[in-house]
């Protein structure tokens, strides 16, 4: 059954529809003095979020080492395969007192036009060595240049402190059995 | 030799005031858009965003101007220069201002003082159809097409509309003489108080003639691409855009000299103009330029507060309220006039 929506009769005034082009200039009018909520892009920025999702990064800890084991689960989860690693052993120099420590990535490509933002990497590295960090502003003129190695991916996601240090609470427990 | 000097000057300084604010209407359109909606406007280039209108037309003329091959070469052509033409026309029998002192001579400031003024006026702004109209056929695609369509149709109509309201001004003035009618609103009141209906007709009729919201039918983005001028780029886009900028303010100056007293201000008369001499002059120019430039800002705050008409309610509005309104208001001022 079709609802039949009853048309309430025009009076004289509304008929003229005058009136409420008045009214609707007279909104617009008073519209002209409100402040503007537009943002001046380039000079302000807006506020990001801590748990924004931009391009993914690679931290280190405080102490300057790097996370990451290349375990490869990031690389196996991204939807879009825009990760790639290169896995390869602990350098002597680079080698740390963190004695279970064995793998550490050669290097680390992300595609940041492949990327697609989903933050599965972060949530599935048991290491905690990927972040979504806050940057937006990705562009370069030749797609090349969008592929991140792991210098810049480090650059990006710089030091966070705070994280969890399963691999020094282990040698903690081995230097404890050894005694 | 004096004649032809002052004429020219005449000519170099109103369309040159034209086309300049044709210029910058759409920069004081922008703005206004802009704090209707909230926004900023253009503030990049220049201060306050003020050359922007100049790198816009840089843009425009450096813009590949690209003639489709399914269009007919010489209606293409032909078609942006007839949007532009018939407004730049108009202009000349505007008057501008009051008389000037040149060497002893005085100089009335109207190009072309025509007894017939207005119908000049009416003459061009109906052959102002044919610059849509053309674009429409000529380029032979089905947006153009319709928007030409829905022009002729919509710039007919509304043109009797037009020529109606103003009859009642002709019957005060006795004179079809832009000057006689200017120089009637100085010694009485402005056509404004006394033809109230005419002027609101002629308003909304100026709408439709320009092709203004909410009355852009031939353009309507939403429906028609762009309507008559989607095939046009560069230049020839250009003179569009700047046909319908001049139209504007044609009108804006149309009104202003029929129903707002021209260069009248309410607590000066023509000869307290004559008596600042040729100040008095620069003065009641000003004062016309300010008015028209009100009337304009009238047609950018209408525009962002009125949606689009449908064409079957356009069409009923000019031919079954307008035009009876007109005829209404003819017997009126004719009943009232009686000696």
């Amino acid at each position: 059954m079709a609802k039949v929506v009853e048309r309430r009769k025009l009076n004289f005034w509304e008929e003229l529809y005058l009136p409420a082009i008045v009214d609707g200039l007279g909104r617009t009018f008073r519209q002209m003095f409100k402040p503007e909520i537009t943002l001046q892009y380039p000079e302000q920025r807006p506020v990001i979020a801590d748990d924004y999702r931009g391009a993914p990064g690679l931290v280190k800890d405080e102490e300057g080492r790097e996370k990451c084991v290349s375990c490869q689960l990031c690389e196996y989860i991204c939807p879009p395969k825009a990760i790639v690693i290169e896995p390869g052993e602990v350098s002597e120099e680079t080698s740390y007192d963190y004695s279970g420590i064995e793998k550490a990535p050669q290097e680390f490509y992300i595609d940041m036009l492949r990327c697609i933002y989903c933050g599965y990497c972060e949530e599935i590295c048991p290491e905690q060595a990927i972040f979504m960090t806050g940057e937006y502003e990705l562009n370069a003129s030749t797609r090349q240049e969008l592929v991140f190695d792991k210098a810049r991916l480090y650059k990006l996601g710089g030091t966070r402190p705070g994280l969890l240090k399963k691999w020094k609470h282990k040698d903690d427990g081995l230097a404890a059995e050894e005694h | 030799m004096f004649d032809i000097a002052a004429s020219l000057a005449k000519i170099i300084i109103l369309t040159h005031t034209t086309l300049i604010l044709a210029m910058y209407m759409p920069w004081v359109e922008r703005k206004v858009s802009a704090w209707i909606q909230d926004r900023v406007g253009p503030n990049r280039v220049g201060y306050a965003g003020l050359l922007q209108p100049i790198a816009d037309t840089f843009k425009f003329i450096f813009k590949e101007d690209v003639v489709p091959g399914h269009v007919n070469k010489t209606l293409f052509v032909l078609a942006p220069c007839f949007a532009v033409i018939p407004s730049l026309f108009i202009l000349a029998v505007i008057p501008f201002g009051p008389a000037v002192q040149v060497m002893g001579q005085s100089v009335d400031l109207v190009i072309a003082d025509l007894g017939v003024g207005i119908l000049f006026v009416f003459a061009f702004s109906g052959l102002a159809v044919y610059g849509i109209v053309f674009a429409g056929w000529a380029s032979n695609s089905k947006y153009p097409m319709l928007g030409g369509v829905r022009a002729s149709a919509q710039m007919i109509s509304y043109e009797i509309c037009l020529g109606l309201s103003v009859v009642g001004i002709f019957m005060g003035a006795e004179s079809l003489r832009m000057l006689d009618i200017v120089q009637q609103q100085i010694d009485g009141s402005w056509n404004i108080f006394t033809q109230p209906l005419g002027f609101l007709i002629f308003a909304i009729a100026a709408f439709a003639e320009t092709n203004r919201l909410p009355f852009d039918l031939p353009e309507a983005e939403t429906e028609l691409v762009a309507g008559y001028h989607t095939e046009y780029s560069s230049i020839k886009f250009t003179m569009f855009f700047a046909g319908e900028y001049a139209a504007m303010f044609v009108f804006a100056a149309l009104v202003t000299v029929l129903f707002l007293g021209g260069w009248d201000l309410p607590f000066m008369d023509s000869a307290s103009f004559a008596a600042m001499g040729n100040w008095g002059a620069l003065l009641g120019f000003a004062v016309f330029l300010v008015k028209s430039f009100m009337f304009l800002l009238l047609y950018v705050w209408v525009r962002f507060t009125l949606p689009r008409f449908r064409f079957d309610q356009l069409m009923n509005l000019g031919w079954k309220v307008l035009l009876p309104l007109a005829l209404v208001n003819i017997l009126i001022t004719g009943f009232l006039n009686l000696p």
